[in-house]
């Protein structure tokens, strides 16, 4: 009993929210990866491109809503998603063309398309608090749970509770299916081939007539896709707020170098690496201890390696643990 | 147009702005000198902030994103330097907390010399293992009975273990040096690695050391803000008192009370001066020194320099300190200037990037260039809630009050200030990416 009681404490606060924040997570890492790999910077305004496209998705979720629109039990927000990734996409590309354009024609380092990223991320940031305000939104409706904790309780008659909220489980059905999509894009079709031609050598790419300007536009609306996506299953899970989203650039940013940069899968394995850490780190083990150990040996602490505050430590010191020890990241990034 | 003609043109230009805020109550100023000061006190301290990230990014080219870490180190240096010591705290658990640190500095020294020391193979990994985690569980136990034990002193005044109780322009210099120590640490880790490595890792490390900030009470007081710290000019009250500045400030035509803000306010404004101008003196004579010219040859082409036998690595570790401590020292000379540390203030897009954007539009590399940026900026920055308010007022001329377009455009004109900051960014990066004073 002790024994079913510790498992399902890990598992309610533990492996069930790690898993959804770390598909998150993924989702944001292939963003920044594929920008990295095709366009070759490190686009800081990657955080607020999930703020926008979660913004867009509120705006119109609330304008399904008044027209009475809903998906039953799921959120609205899902039927609003597709719109929201086209205005996102549309934004990006538009933002392409007026900006990172100009630089890839003078061939201009890298670090100039970083410090134009740094521009547009405060012209992002200004235009969602424009739209949105600076406040929490939740646009979350519909049902909030598969299990319920006391409905758990009664069923197993444990002491700890269990519950799943549908944002969980809706996390991890749409990133397994964009994920699925994504590899079978890249891998399978005419365009995302040639996208991983260019990644791999733009010279001998362009000598062999592929387009740059429509990969490069594939790449963005993909990262439309992925951001939005990205953001409003984490405001879903959470909820929404300018600051919030402009901190996810870290872990993000932290998930896919520890995959290695460029490296599509390495970015989902990244992303969860990010999150298990920091969710284990900030962990009251208490709760498993208690059933586990013996009563004499009880601790009388929360067994809390870090508080929860430090959780961007976490990101931190995984990340400078891989740029010590193996700087192309786990899974063979691109450069060093 | 000569550089120098142009130079004097802007800076012409900047000081009628300031003189105008502080004479002509119309449009967007306020006709307050007092205001005036106010901003230009900020724009000095943001100018030093620019020449350190100048040093970085003009001289070497790194870019750092955690310019606010830096400036949050100073705002520390002087609560620790110059508030005066909690007797109490220390002798409740001031010292254990010391005893916890030096432990967990230990275990780290221990592990680095123990694989230095120890082949490569299992042994090392499993003693490395054991070293961080018994060190870990020692640090702990001795570090949270301490924090415990000095947090539960007097939490509504104290519950920290306060400073030095030293002089509070000391801590200008210990901010640098604060802020010198963790640039050490990043720039070991992530200098050598390619540029944007750089980045991400100093953004990691600034939300750190706010996160530390916010949460270690026994140092900062956390959300309760560190209050009342002493001034290096006289009170306001105590100037009121006075018998000799209430009769010389009525010689001069001035009430009292409006004399004795702007005496201390002009006060702030020459000891930061002072500081702006040894910065830039500093700065100048080493970029004309051969180490100054030696950056710049690393990095207009850093494999040339490297093979003219420059230690590439070593030389960045050098910069990117020093620019890092000049962050520091103006991180403290700001919190002096509020007279409070409130760690929850520090926000990236503030301290962080709106410091990068005063360097691109001033002029990367060019030192003049990033003390322009910095006022020019800084005026922008907080004049452009009035502009934009004003906008709204034109936008909305003649729309009856509370039609629903027109108070969206004012709410709207509330978040005008990081639009409009991305956008001259943009813009400069653009058309004139050497910025106003170019790099000659």
């Amino acid at each position: 009993m002790d024994f079913l009681n510790a498992v399902v404490a890990i598992t309610n606060l533990l492996i069930i929210p790690a898993t959804t924040y770390g598909a998150q997570l993924a989702l944001g890492a292939l963003g920044v990866t594929l920008i990295y790999s095709i366009l070759r910077f490190s686009n800081f305004a990657h955080g607020d491109t999930m703020a926008f496209g979660t913004v867009v998705t509120i705006g119109i979720t609330t304008l399904f809503q008044s027209w009475g629109i809903s998906l039953g039990p799921l959120p609205t927000a899902l039927f609003a998603l597709p719109f929201a990734i086209a205005i996102t996409a549309v934004l990006l590309v538009g933002t392409d063309f007026a900006i990172y354009r100009f630089y890839r024609k003078k061939r201009a380092v890298p670090i100039i398309f970083v410090m134009a990223s740094l521009g547009v991320m405060f012209v992002m940031n200004g235009l969602i608090r424009f739209m949105a305000g600076v406040k929490d939104q939740t646009f979350d409706d519909g049902t909030r749970f598969i299990i319920k904790a006391r409905d758990f309780k009664e069923w197993s008659g444990l002491d700890e509770a269990l519950s799943l909220r549908t944002t969980q489980v809706l996390t991890l059905v749409v990133a397994i299916a964009i994920v699925a999509w994504l590899f079978w894009f890249l891998n399978k079709t005419r365009t995302g081939k040639s996208m991983r031609a260019f990644s791999d050598n733009e010279d001998l790419a362009l000598l062999s007539g592929i387009n740059p300007n429509r990969v490069v536009m594939v790449t963005w609306v993909i990262v439309a896709m992925l951001a939005t996506t990205a953001g409003v299953l984490y405001g879903l899970d959470k909820a929404y707020s300018p600051y919030t989203y402009f901190q996810l650039l870290l872990p993000t940013f932290a998930a896919a170098i520890v995959g290695g940069l460029g490296n599509p899968l390495g970015a989902i394995v990244g992303g969860f690496v990010v999150s298990f850490s920091e969710v284990m780190v900030t962990y009251v083990w208490k709760k498993v201890a208690i059933y586990l150990l013996p009563e004499a040996l009880e601790p009388n602490g929360l067994l809390q390696l870090m508080s929860t505050e430090y959780k961007f430590a976490v990101s931190f010191a995984i990340l400078v643990v891989v740029l010590l020890f193996k700087p192309t990241g786990l899974f063979k990034g691109q450069s060093v | 147009m000569t550089q120098s003609m142009r130079a004097i043109l802007f800076f012409g230009f900047m000081a009628a702005l300031f003189i105008i805020e502080g004479s002509t109550n119309f449009w967007i100023f306020s006709g307050s000198w007092n205001t005036s000061l106010v901003i230009l006190n900020m724009a000095l301290v943001s100018a030093v902030m620019a020449l350190g990230v100048n040093l970085q990014w003009g001289y070497a080219g790194l870019f750092n994103t955690g310019i606010m870490g830096f400036v949050a180190l100073g705002g520390l240096a002087v609560v620790v330097t110059s508030l005066p010591p909690v007797t109490e705290s220390w002798s409740a658990g001031g010292y254990r907390i010391i005893l916890g640190l030096i432990l967990g500095a230990l275990t780290i020294a221990g592990t680095i010399l123990m694989r230095m020391k120890l082949p490569q193979g299992r042994l090392r990994g499993a003693l490395t293992l054991a070293i961080l985690i018994g060190g870990f569980f020692l640090y702990r136990a001795v570090f949270d009975s301490g924090v415990q034990a000095v947090e539960a002193i007097d939490p509504s005044v104290t519950g920290n273990i306060g400073g030095l109780g030293l002089p509070v322009l000391v801590a200008w210099p210990v901010g640098g040096l604060l802020a010198a120590g963790a640039a050490w640490i990043i720039g070991k880790t992530a200098l050598g690695l390619r540029s944007d490595y750089l980045a991400i890792a100093t953004l990691g490390i600034a939300e750190i050391i706010v996160a530390i900030l916010k949460n270690e009470e026994w140092l900062s007081r956390g959300a309760k803000n560190v209050n009342g710290l002493p001034r290096p000019v006289p009170y306001e009250v105590d100037l009121q008192q006075s018998a000799e500045f209430v009769a010389n400030a009525a010689s001069l035509g001035l009430d009292p009370v409006t004399a004795s803000t702007l005496y201390v306010k002009i006060g702030y404004a020459l000891l930061f001066t002072a500081v702006l101008v040894t910065i830039l003196v500093l700065s100048q004579l080493a970029r004309h020194s051969p180490w100054g010219r030696m950056m710049r040859a690393i990095r207009d082409n850093e494999t040339a320099a490297r093979a003219m036998g420059k230690n590439v690595t070593r030389r960045h570790l050098e910069i990117f300190i020093l620019g890092s401590a000049v962050c520091g020292f103006a991180g403290a000379m700001m919190t002096t200037l509020d007279g409070q540390l409130t760690p929850a203030s520090y926000h990236p897009l503030r301290f962080t990037f709106l410091i990068w954007v005063m360097v691109i539009v001033g002029g990367s590399g060019n030192n003049l260039g990033s003390v322009l940026g910095g006022f020019l900026i800084w005026w922008l920055w907080v004049k452009v809630e009035p502009l934009g308010q004003w906008l709204a007022q034109v936008l909305t001329y003649g729309l009856p009050e509370g039609h629903w377009v027109a108070v969206r455009i004012t709410e709207a004109a509330a978040h005008m200030r990081l639009f409009t900051m991305g956008l001259v960014l943009l813009f400069v990066l653009r058309f004139n990416p050497r910025g106003m004073l170019p790099e000659n």
